[in-house]
């Protein structure tokens, strides 16, 4: 492209096209999956003009313990249109790796468009309970330490070591749901209590609301974005990380696959402008600005980050496609999206975003 | 038919539970065997780290490791998390706190839960013991806590050990319970709701017109949701079926004799078969086209088979697209 400063990193560019989300809230008994699931789909195919079967690569990512039904996404594909047959995967996990999946089916040639989608609902268990079943079987989950209970060690870690205070912690949810104001899709927003521990050092306002929702984006290679997007979201780098499970091998007050995560999808190579950040807890926002070298003058989380909505498995596809909007919308030439998955920030993911620039 | 005003959303208590058998492999089997002797093991990596509880591979360079070493029982909390409303299942009932605890003689922590009379008496540093469990099997949950320790505990360093103990534990069953309410959404709560008056609702999609039986609220053709209900039968029409020669496992279908028949049933108005036993008929007199109609059982929830109308059977080409 003439006049842009983008890197060309990959055989293919691949640009975010079009991002849509449900509004989160905390119960939605009145819909099934593919019922919260299906105007998200509408709305972000009609953001494009394209039709359901004119889609090269559908990617999901969902969870069935979220439920407590076996293959529960093939439910949501009925809200797709997935017949006659579709080019389809899915991801038991955050819709940002469901995300990565599209890209590189887009970067092998096979797809010149994708639509990713995730969500969760939450409200037909118990959360905290449910994600114990994600830890290592043999020492961690017959413990049953909760999520909550997992980031309280980590922020005590991060106080111990001087990084932050129980006020700290405490601006950090203020900021979040004083931002998600703006944001109509937010589940909590403005002045919210901090309420008593949860499990301490980390209160209610530390905690990200429990709740179901949905978001989808839509990937689009090179010359397709450009015709279907007035100002394509570019992915000039993404990379995701893992360190190890075991939460005493880590030291818990850095996050080194964040680093290496944006190492290598380019995060360092020039300033970024905006940052949407999966950070659940708002101990876990500090570890992330420091693994990413966030300076004050990056607008961190102004759709109010998952503090102010954090349905699963879609929380971090959220941000990218938050991000993306930003850039759509001409707020932002360069952003730097994140996703998490596991206990205390265990896996990484790190997509950079560009705009082209007159 | 549209119905005048939504049912009420429908809920149901919904259990998961699964124990799932696992296999532990030598050093997972020598940690956990230990555990229960009362002995905790780590293991030595290539470069001289002790890692408690110890790993299979080394998750720096990936290498296997295999040298068990004896640590101690005692050690020091490296962070913590008071948790004032134990969950069920959490090691303690009362209120406690979450460690990580490095035991003398390692270098990484462990994960546990401290005995302390509250989040004043804990603190980073602090020095803290296992607490063993009563009755011991060869699992984490032998180690019943941590507690404060004591002066003149004494300071343990990591002394080789060969991890051979008699009749070694080689498995755990990981059990598991987790509580769901399930709600089925808008489109199978009518569909229930329906059922409930001996009818069988079901959606048309607004698009292709094609009516679904149970509706799940979306057109997989089409994408978009069925939202104009309709009641189809009670009749149908069988499109293709099967004999089944294996009597029922299940408590709830004892009674029903085989041979029988199950069969893809057609409702009229419906837009694709559903699946039914068919009773009342000889089972070898069961045939493709044969009109066959519910029958409901005092109290039941849905029909419990289909028997024959008596009616002519249908024509091929009113079903074939059906089966």
């Amino acid at each position: 492209m003439p006049g842009t400063p983008r890197t060309r990193r990959h055989a293919r560019e691949v640009a975010v096209i079009a991002f849509a989300q449900s509004d989160h809230l905390r119960r939605t008994d009145e819909l099934s999956e593919v019922e919260m699931v299906m105007p998200v789909l509408h709305q972000v195919l009609a953001q494009t003009g394209l039709k359901a079967g004119e889609i090269g690569f559908t990617c999901s990512g969902s969870s069935d313990y979220l439920a407590g039904r076996a293959f529960s996404f093939t439910m949501t594909l009925d809200g797709v249109g997935a017949w006659p047959p579709i080019s389809e995967s899915h991801v038991e996990m955050d819709g940002a790796w469901a995300l990565y999946e599209a890209w590189v089916k887009i970067q092998t040639g096979e797809a010149d468009t994708a639509l990713v989608y995730s969500y969760g609902k939450s409200s037909p268990g118990s959360v905290r309970d449910v994600l114990t079943r994600q830890l290592d079987p043999y020492y961690l989950a017959p413990l049953w330490p909760d999520a909550v209970a997992l980031a309280a060690l980590q922020a005590q870690a991060l106080i111990d070591a001087g990084e932050t205070d129980e006020a700290g912690l405490a601006a950090i949810g203020a900021r979040s749901r004083a931002a998600a104001s703006a944001n109509p899709h937010a589940q909590l927003t403005g002045a919210v209590p901090q309420g008593d521990y949860q499990v301490a050092p980390l209160r209610t306002g530390d905690c990200p609301p429990v709740g179901d929702g949905a978001a989808a984006v839509i990937l689009a290679a090179g010359d397709v974005a450009r015709r279907l997007c007035g100002r394509p979201a570019w992915i000039t780098g993404i990379d995701h990380r893992i360190e190890a499970h075991s939460l005493g091998l880590r030291d818990l007050t850095d996050s080194p696959s964040t680093r290496i995560a944006a190492e290598h999808a380019g995060v360092f190579e020039g300033p970024v402008d905006t940052a949407e950040l999966h950070a659940p807890f708002s101990s876990q926002e500090v570890v992330l600005r420091k693994a990413l070298g966030l300076g004050e003058g990056v607008s961190v989380n102004l759709s109010g980050g998952a503090l102010a909505a954090n349905p699963m498995m879609a929380a971090g596809l959220i941000r990218i496609g938050e991000a993306a909007a930003r850039i759509h919308r001409g707020e932002s030439d360069r952003a730097v999206a994140h996703a998490t998955s596991g206990p205390c920030l265990q896996q990484n993911l790190v997509a950079v975003l560009e705009g082209d620039r007159a | 038919m549209t119905a005048a005003s939504p049912p009420e959303i429908l809920r149901a208590p919904l259990v998961v539970e699964f124990p799932f058998t696992r296999s532990l492999g030598p050093v997972q089997s020598a940690f956990l065997t230990g555990l229960r002797e009362g002995v905790v093991l780590g293991v030595t990596t290539a470069d001289g780290k002790v890692m408690v509880p110890p790993v299979e591979y080394d998750p720096v360079t990936a290498e296997e490791i295999r040298d068990l070493v004896e640590v101690g029982t005692t050690g020091t909390v490296t962070t913590w998390a008071w948790n004032g409303s134990p969950r069920r299942n959490q090691p303690l009932a009362t209120p406690f706190a979450w460690v990580l605890v490095r035991l003398d003689g390692a270098d990484t922590a462990i994960l546990h839960a401290l005995d302390a009379p509250g989040p004043e008496a804990v603190s980073t540093g602090m020095r803290v013991r296992v607490r063993w469990a009563g009755e011991r099997t060869g699992a984490i949950t032998d180690i019943a806590c941590f507690e404060p320790a004591e002066e003149g505990d004494p300071v343990a360093r990591a002394t080789p050990h060969g991890g051979e103990f008699a009749d070694a534990v080689t498995g755990i069953v990981a059990e598991a319970r987790l509580d769901y309410t399930y709600s089925p959404g808008r489109a199978q709560t009518a569909y229930i709701a329906g059922l409930s008056e001996q009818k069988t609702i079901g959606e048309r999609c607004p698009s292709c017109h094609k009516v679904y039986v149970p509706p799940r609220g979306a057109c997989p053709t089409c994408g978009v949701a069925t939202t104009d209900q309709v009641e189809v039968g009670p009749a149908g029409t069988v499109t293709t079926y099967c004999i089944v020669n294996i009597k029922a496992a299940h408590t709830a279908n004892l009674g029903i004799e085989v041979p029988y028949v199950y069969a893809h049933i057609a409702l009229d108005g419906a837009g694709l078969a559903l699946h039914g036993r068919i009773g009342g008929i000889p089972y070898d007199q069961v045939r493709m086209g044969l009109r066959v109609e519910p029958v409901w059982t005092e109290g039941g929830r849905y029909p419990d088979h289909y028997r024959p109308t008596g009616e002519p059977d249908a024509d091929y080409d009113v079903y074939k697209e059906l089966i």
